[in-house]
């Protein structure tokens, strides 16, 4: 498993290829890459984002995301995952987060990565500021994020307290 | 031996520091809940950043936890709003 968290932009292909360089019995890999939209449906009206801003907690973002990665082992028949979250200011366009999936199959792939992105959407401390003409705000978290890891099972309340 | 605590986010802006230390002389709260109390007694700008009817989450020791999670000298208390990464 890799977990990462940095400044820094990344490759996807080069994440990818690392993933399963090592692994011939890998026939599948899955990714999923969050990017920065230049809007948000938050307001009544979409409003121009040109940027954000990314905190995390040192040391126990990294640990949460590596839970993560444990449970969707246990869950989903897949081999190994890369997740990747960047921090600090980014601009609309600029990549946010990686993350990827390998398996024999599709199937487990495609789950196992929709499942890591539903968990680290509500589990994961992160927080993005955004930023537009009118200033800067902290993002609200949503109920919808709850909902889709609530499809897993896990009921773990974020945006509701 | 006293409480790490830490902001982060919104709560870190509102209270103006990112880290605090709880004096091990006032006495360790025994809950996350009584850590929270105990903060917002001290008034602003705690008060109204750590007010109950503020939707916060609290980890200890880098875990979420509910309310009522017992803590003890040396542990790390973190207040902070709801998760918004992905």
């Amino acid at each position: 498993m890799t977990v990462r968290i940095q400044t820094q932009d990344f490759d996807v292909s080069t994440e990818l290829a690392a993933l399963h360089a090592n692994n011939l019995q890998v026939g599948a890999v899955c990714s999923f890459v969050g990017t920065v939209r230049n809007w948000s449906k938050q307001e009544p009206n979409a409003k121009d984002i040109h940027g954000m801003t990314l905190e995390h907690y040192p040391g126990m973002t990294e640990k949460a995301i590596e839970a993560m990665v444990v449970q969707a082992k246990a869950r989903f028949d897949m081999f190994d995952a890369v997740v990747i979250h960047r921090v600090g200011a980014l601009l609309a366009g600029d990549q946010i987060v990686l993350v990827a999936v390998t398996s024999t199959h599709r199937h487990e792939s495609f789950q196992a990565c929709e499942f890591l992105m539903d968990y680290l959407k509500t589990q994961a401390p992160f927080w993005k500021k955004e930023h537009t003409a009118a200033g800067a705000q902290w993002v609200d978290a949503r109920e919808a994020d709850d909902a889709a890891l609530a499809r897993w099972g896990i009921n773990a309340s974020n945006a509701g307290g | 031996m006293s409480i790490t605590i830490r902001y982060f986010a919104g709560v870190r802006e509102a209270i103006g520091c990112a880290v605090e230390a709880w004096p091990a002389d006032a006495g360790v709260p025994s809950t996350a809940a009584g850590v929270r109390e105990a903060l917002v007694a001290k008034g602003q700008p705690w008060s109204m950043a750590l007010a109950s009817d503020q939707v916060l989450r609290i980890a200890v020791n880098h875990q979420i936890v509910d309310a009522s999670q017992v803590v003890a000298a040396g542990d790390e208390v973190a207040f902070f709003p709801p998760v918004t990464g992905g």
